[in-house]
């Protein structure tokens, strides 16, 4: 079976004007709704507390209201439905540093009465814990950009580095104004998933580049657009199937994984998407941007080749015990 | 959970002892003094008469850590900073030592107790199967466990109704509730007799109504100076006070040798074990708070697995037959080496006795996408070969010659990102570090060797075969 048999090549950097244009406007628009709603930080970031009640039949949740408002550590309590009327959501800001009084126990006493219920999960974060895990993600995020750039330049060339990081910071801030707009909680799997797109995107990004390096070393034509118009274009087949492929597995993740993968999954459908976008549209527009020119690399390249060939001649010299 | 500890409250113990031991010395060598004051971190006093410097200048510099402010008959310490780091390190190690002694003792199966990072302590109990389990171990642990002897100040003890905390500081005593009934208050001296460091065992035992009490023994400084004091204290209350509670307060009738202590209270067997384990491990030296709590009941935990493994699996079988569907043979092959990739991972994750969690399962995803993308790739470029009209078997070996640099660079360039991650990051983030790495060198061993393999295995029936739409699925007439 074959999807794409045409030999034409696609004109991708002919329409890399308005792509930018799009992107631009998407990540511009991402950052304002990040100033603006911001994201909404679960307990994982946030700190708080979270007891999930799962009830025998639908869960009465202005009797249980009521009730928690009695008890002094349900002060503030937020309470919603989670994935079925069955379960239950008791969210609070709030965090007992108490080792021996767990909010669990107490939960289970101030329900008395409200119907057969269980307990099913009960995280507090303290306040400290998440502070400390959003500035090490952050940081653990930003080494790992630095890592990228420094072996893709050496694999590559600094520009290919900075196109990919650029790329890179398209994906994430896109899929977080997806997440400000949608004001689902960010959580530990969210994190989770960004870092996915992040592999994800880099990992697009890279075979692409690599397909543009192969033309440019083999290149007889010396303009930088049609390299890259026809090295995307011999990538396409691949980079539609594996889309797609991940798509499709995302997407049963998103329809049938349970509430609990919601979020998690919902943020990887989009950096699937933005990711894809960003490889053909994104990057190599950068690369061509920046300037990157064929013939100053193949003289580069000859240049390399002649030192190289400079040191063997010497070395064989050298062995020979003529120098 | 993740639990922090109030390293602060041991380096202010450590001032109060070292007042403690200011207050001893100059009672014990007839020097006077103005003023003994302390506060959180800070101990100062000024003598009366200059000539008794010599001999507090003598004591102070036996004391190691200090730093000592002395200007005329002026003296403020202070700790230095090493000391009050050494000081908290203490108090960690301490309370690492003890929570872990007090949940052997509990009888768990596998409790870890570890540091993380400088001053929090990770506590897992897979042991724990119900509710009042865990309650009860939680109570254990957090047991500060401080054991004090301190004799009731009897010439005031008929006031202690109308005093509050600061009148009864100016006496050198404090006021501590009864634990039965906390509305019964005690008048007790600041300096207690005795604590729980010359405590040497505890156990469980039972009075003439059969009902639980602690016997504790003391180590022999200890025996001597509670046969000391009740010897001097016939007729005088003695209170038995535990983490700021008073157990008991029993007259003293006679003088009692050998350093046996019986503490009776109102409370269960139960109880009364984990008391018992918590005098014995020590007390801490530094009180515990709970940083982060996680506990996911049993259902949950396999419910929300079992969804997510179930729409994952149904993700990959949809892969699977797509691939077989595309390429033909080369999808077969393909899917091998994804199977084969995947038992790899789970398989390495089991030997490391990592758990599924989601961030887990995030890695899974993008290694297997990865492998799957790897397998595209060779597939693609050999069938651009075979396009051009390359034989079969040149067009596999130029195609995995060509796929191989394209999938060396991504591999490498993710596997980067994936050190930074578990360097740097915490727990889910660490996790899900792990796992891409073992899934990304996995999938490099299975996608390029592994499948090569496979076709240099069918070598001979490949180029025999001379049927390029078998093995790569492509229509014949493109090839001409």
């Amino acid at each position: 079976m074959e999807f794409f048999k045409q030999t034409k090549t696609i004109n991708f950097m002919g329409s890399s004007k308005i792509a930018m244009a799009f992107s631009i406007f998407l990540v511009l628009s991402s950052f304002v709704l990040l100033a603006t709603k911001g994201l909404n930080y679960g307990v994982d970031f946030a700190g708080g507390t979270i007891v999930q009640v799962q009830y025998q039949g639908t869960a009465p949740i202005d009797k249980m209201r009521a009730q928690l408002k009695e008890q002094e550590m349900f002060k503030g309590a937020s309470i919603t439905e989670f994935g079925s009327p069955d379960e239950v959501i008791i969210r609070l800001k709030s965090s007992s540093k108490d080792v021996s009084k767990d909010i669990g126990d107490v939960a289970r006493e101030a329900l008395k009465g409200t119907g057969e219920f269980k307990i099913r999960r009960v995280d507090i974060v303290g306040p400290k814990v998440g502070n400390e895990l959003r500035e090490k993600g952050v940081m653990s995020l930003l080494l790992a950009m630095l890592g990228i750039l420094i072996y893709v330049s050496f694999r590559f060339e600094w520009r290919f580095a900075i196109a990919s990081i650029f790329a890179l910071i398209h994906d994430i801030s896109i899929a977080l104004g997806a997440l400000a707009l949608t004001q689902i909680d960010v959580n530990l799997d969210v994190l989770a998933a960004l870092l996915t797109i992040l592999g994800y995107s880099l990992n697009d990004t890279i075979i692409v580049f690599d397909r543009i390096r192969e033309g440019i070393i083999k290149a007889k034509n010396t303009v930088l657009s049609v390299v890259i118009n026809e090295s995307v274009t011999k990538t396409l087949s691949r980079t539609t199937l594996t889309s797609l492929t991940t798509f499709f597995v995302v997407l049963t993740l998103f329809i049938n994984g349970g509430e609990i993968i919601h979020s998690f999954a919902f943020t990887l459908l989009v950096g699937v998407v933005v990711g894809t976008y960003s490889s053909i549209f994104v990057a190599s527009p950068i690369l061509m941007w920046l300037g990157f020119d064929i013939k100053n690399y193949h003289s580069k390249l000859a240049d390399k080749a002649k030192r190289h060939a400079e040191k063997e001649k010497m070395r064989a010299q050298f062995e020979q015990g003529t120098v | 959970m993740l639990l922090g500890v109030k390293t602060e409250e041991a380096v202010g113990s450590r001032i109060k002892s070292l007042a403690a031991s200011v207050k001893h010395f100059t009672d014990h060598n007839d020097i006077l003094l103005d003023t003994l004051t302390k506060s959180d971190d800070e101990v100062t006093f000024s003598i009366l008469d200059s000539d008794d410097a010599v001999a507090i200048d003598k004591m102070l510099s036996e004391l190691e850590g200090l730093h000592i402010e002395h200007v005329g008959e002026d003296y403020a310490l202070t700790l230095t900073s090493d000391a009050i780091d050494k000081t908290k390190k203490e108090a960690i190690s301490q309370a690492i030592e003890t929570i872990r002694n007090r949940l052997n003792q509990f009888g768990l199966a596998e409790p870890t107790v570890a540091r993380q990072g400088t001053d929090k302590i990770l506590v897992e109990l897979p042991g724990i199967k119900t509710q009042e389990e865990e309650q009860r171990a939680r109570e254990l642990i957090s047991r500060a466990a401080k054991l004090e002897l301190i004799a009731v100040d009897e010439d005031r003890a008929m006031r202690v109704y109308g005093m509050s905390d600061a009148d009864a500081a100016q006496y050198g005593d404090i006021i501590l509730a009864d634990k039965e009934r906390p509305e019964v208050k005690y008048l007790l001296k600041e300096i207690p007799i005795l604590d729980g460091g010359m405590l040497t065992n505890a156990t469980v035992a039972f009075d003439q109504n059969n009902r639980p009490v602690i016997n504790f023994a003391l180590n022999s400084e200890g025996a001597q100076i509670f046969g000391d004091f009740t010897g001097k204290s016939v007729g005088k209350r003695m209170a038995i006070v535990l983490d700021g509670e008073v157990y008991s307060a029993p007259v003293i009738n006679e003088r009692i040798g050998g350093g046996h202590v019986q503490v009776s209270g109102n409370y269960t067997v139960n109880e009364a074990n984990d008391l018992a384990i918590a005098l014995r491990s020590g007390s801490l030296l530094a009180p515990i708070y709970m940083m982060e709590k996680r506990s996911v009941g049993p259902s949950l935990g396999a419910e929300s697995i079992r969804n997510s493994m179930i729409a994952l699996i149904g993700g990959f079988v949809l892969v699977f037959v797509f691939m077989m569907v595309y390429y033909k043979m080369a999808g077969v092959i393909a899917n091998i080496a994804l199977l084969a990739n995947l038992f790899i991972i789970l398989a390495v994750m089991a030997l490391f006795g990592a758990t599924l969690t989601l961030p887990g399962m995030a890695g899974i995803v993008l290694t297997v996408g990865m492998a799957v993308d790897a397998n595209v790739i060779i597939s693609e470029r050999i069938r651009e070969l075979l396009y051009e009209g390359k034989t079969l078997h040149k067009a596999i070996e130029e195609g995995y010659a060509n796929a191989m640099r394209a999938i060396l660079d991504a591999n490498i360039t993710t596997l980067i990102a994936a050190v930074v991650l578990y360097a740097y990051g915490t727990g889910a983030i660490k996790g899900f570090a792990i796992t891409i790495s073992i899934g990304i060198l996995a999938s490099m061993l299975t996608a390029i060797l592994g499948t090569h393999g496979i076709y240099e295995m069918l070598e001979k029936k490949i180029t025999k075969s001379k049927n390029p739409s078998f093995w790569f699925g492509i229509s014949k007439k493109r090839i001409a």
